[in-house]
């Protein structure tokens, strides 16, 4: 059941680009440490300069870092051969080059790597609210939906409330009122706004599963609701517990940078939403500095969009009207 | 009659969880962010001062209940208090100011985009063999997936910077005379790009939404019944399929109105448009927090509000609810 599942869902060609889109940006985002040139948050390095001396003048042989340099001046060390040590400032504002893929920002910071490092925060806040905003969804649906009646009304009245409640001026308002700033406010307060959605989504799945013949029997045969909910009701929800976990990821993640670019998280952190944030408030768009703000909202549609694909593939197999014939 | 009940009584209890929401929510935030704000301000006049204690509850002696109590009245009143960040004026008259440039721009640019968004789905079921309707809902599934905010910058920078084809924010050129035909060229000049940016980015829901229930319909057997008599195409895609589809995505509309309020906010923020959107940033960021209390209730009210209006539509449209069958 589950393998056929997986199986469908790598066949169908959507999925399988919006997984590889995923995994590429997991990937970035483990190896950050390894692929981004500078520290984030740096807008300077440390260099050596190893000089050697012909006929008297002194000539520049190589610029290094640091930590080249450490490495390599066993080998360097001839008579000839004098190094002098400097601090190297990035350039201001600066378009992007060979030493700076994406340009700097308007305080010499490398966006290049900003936005490799951003990709960790971005993802882990993203990806932890929806998987906690499935668990919160799961968790009501199921109560609500396989035990009706007063707990049933309770749950499906609030989650009916809180649907029609606009999210955004919610998750603002908390936001504002929060005075410690910081990742885990921000995955609660997503959490708390997109509850709602999936909650509806599976509790109708619970009611319609739960008048199937197979549960009937279940029932019938005396087998406990655990049992039922966990071996017979949960293996046919997979597929909406997936959609539900790819809406509310790409929702977080999109919600993550709206509150950070109002300057309403930590704007101290390196994340995708905070890099705009600086972006907005140092007049990056009016000084004409498109490298500061295109790539990371370039990096978050591509994210979306491979959440979102993800999703319509399950849709389509779920829904075998959608599917091309 | 009785589902048109229900859905009214929902939605004013909707209203009370949102007042609820309101009053509990300062008071119960960790670190107190009401007495914090009221220790900083120490320059404020001392009944702007007074007037903010009450309304949160610093250093009072009534009880929770009673504050409540005294909190419900004065809305009933209309009495939101005073803003901070624009004192002495009501919270009331400074939202009034915001409101009517908000419904222009949000009302008018989330119709236009329901209609297109409607048509070009209609018309990607119908042809979704051909290369250009993948090509459609792929490209709308992509534009879906920026922020709001962020594809007002892009245009912001676009069409504003580079090619300084509108102004970069505002509602109408400062200084002329709010009458007359200049203005009104003005207000249009202002609110294209806002209004641009929020019908693209929410567009391509109501493509999908249309799509997939114009799919579903078409695999329904009267379709196939009208295909096998021999109907005209064109009336079996308009008055077979589309209408039918068009109920559920009016649902979907209705459900789908916070979010799209939420990125209209958004959009303003973006563009300096003197909504209410703008103005919640503002009082965010003053900390002006009976103006974000205020602005908060409003825009639930008028999402409340575009719901019920909503659902008398689905009431006139669909003979099932009206005919009072379930």
């Amino acid at each position: 059941m589950l393998g056929d599942i997986f199986k469908l869902f790598f066949e169908n060609k959507k999925a399988a680009i919006g997984f590889f889109i995923l995994l590429f940006f997991i990937g970035i985002a483990i190896l950050a440490p390894v692929l981004a040139p500078y520290d984030p948050k740096t807008n300077k390095i440390e260099q050596v300069e190893i000089l050697e001396t012909d006929r008297g003048r002194r000539k520049t042989v190589e610029r290094e870092t640091i930590s080249e340099f450490e490495e390599r001046r066993v080998y360097t060390q001839e008579e000839t051969t004098t190094y002098e040590q400097y601090t190297k400032k990035f350039p201001l504002n600066a378009h992007p080059s060979k030493e700076h893929y994406f340009g700097t920002t308007q305080s010499g910071q490398d966006i290049f790597s900003q936005v490799l490092w951003g990709t960790r925060i971005t993802l882990s806040v993203g990806i932890g609210t929806g998987l906690f905003t499935t668990f919160i969804a799961l968790t009501l649906a199921l109560l609500a939906g396989y035990f009706g009646g007063l707990v049933d009304d309770i749950i499906s009245l609030f989650t009916n409330v809180f649907l029609v409640i606009p999210g955004l001026p919610l998750m603002i308002v908390i936001a504002a009122y929060i005075t410690v700033k910081g990742v885990m406010p921000i995955v609660l307060i997503l959490a708390l706004t997109s509850w709602p959605w999936p909650t509806r989504l599976l509790r109708s799945q619970v009611v319609s599963l739960k008048n199937r013949d197979f549960v009937r029997v279940s029932k019938s045969l005396g087998e406990k609701p655990l049992y039922i909910i966990f071996n017979e009701m949960l293996p046919n929800m997979i597929s909406l517990v997936m959609a539900s976990f790819f809406q509310t990821t790409m929702a977080a993640i999109i919600g993550e940078a709206t509150l950070e670019f109002l300057g309403l998280g930590n704007v101290s952190i390196v994340s995708w939403g905070t890099i705009l944030y600086w972006a907005q408030n140092n007049g990056a768009l009016l000084s004409g500095a498109w490298w500061w703000f295109l790539p990371p909202g370039i990096a978050i549609a591509l994210i979306g969009t491979s959440f979102a694909m993800m999703n319509f593939a399950v849709d389509e197999i779920s829904n075998p009207k959608l599917r091309k014939r | 009659m009785k589902y048109f009940a229900r859905k009214v009584g929902l939605l004013l209890f909707a209203l009370f969880v949102a007042i609820t929401i309101n009053f509990f929510l300062p008071r119960m935030m960790p670190g107190d962010p009401a007495s914090d704000l009221v220790d900083k301000m120490q320059g404020i006049p001392p009944e702007a001062l007074e007037s903010i204690k009450a309304a949160f509850g610093v250093n009072t002696e009534d009880s929770l209940i009673i504050q409540y109590g005294k909190y419900l009245v004065n809305l009933l009143k209309g009495d939101f208090g005073v803003s901070i960040s624009r004192f002495p004026t009501p919270v009331s008259d400074v939202l009034k100011v915001a409101i009517p440039w908000s419904l222009g721009l949000m009302g008018l640019a989330t119709i236009i985009s329901f209609i297109i968004g409607t048509i070009i789905g209609i018309s990607c079921a119908w042809n979704r063999n051909k290369p250009a309707a993948t090509f459609t809902v792929g490209f709308f599934i992509f534009i879906r997936s920026f922020p709001y905010f962020w594809l007002g910058l892009l245009f912001i920078y676009l069409f504003a910077f580079k090619a300084p084809l509108f102004p970069i924010g505002g509602s109408y050129a400062p200084g002329i005379d709010r009458t007359g035909w200049t203005f009104v060229l003005s207000v249009i000049k202002h609110g294209f790009l806002p209004a641009a940016t929020i019908i693209v980015s929410s567009m391509g829901a109501w493509i999908l939404t249309m799509r997939n229930n114009m799919i579903n319909v078409l695999a329904e057997d009267y379709i196939t019944v009208a295909l096998a008599k021999g109907l005209p195409m064109k009336r079996i895609k308009g008055l077979y399929a589309a209408k039918n589809a068009l109920l559920p995505s009016i649902t979907g509309f209705a459900m789908s109105l916070g979010f799209v309020v939420g990125g209209g906010l958004l959009t303003e923020m973006v563009f300096g448009y003197p909504g209410v959107g703008l103005m919640l940033f503002q009082a965010v960021q003053a900390k002006d927090y009976p103006l974000m209390q205020a602005i908060f209730l409003f825009i639930s009210a008028a999402v409340l509000v575009a719901n019920f209006i909503a659902d008398v539509f689905i009431l006139i449209l669909d003979p099932r609810v009206r005919d009072g069958g379930k």
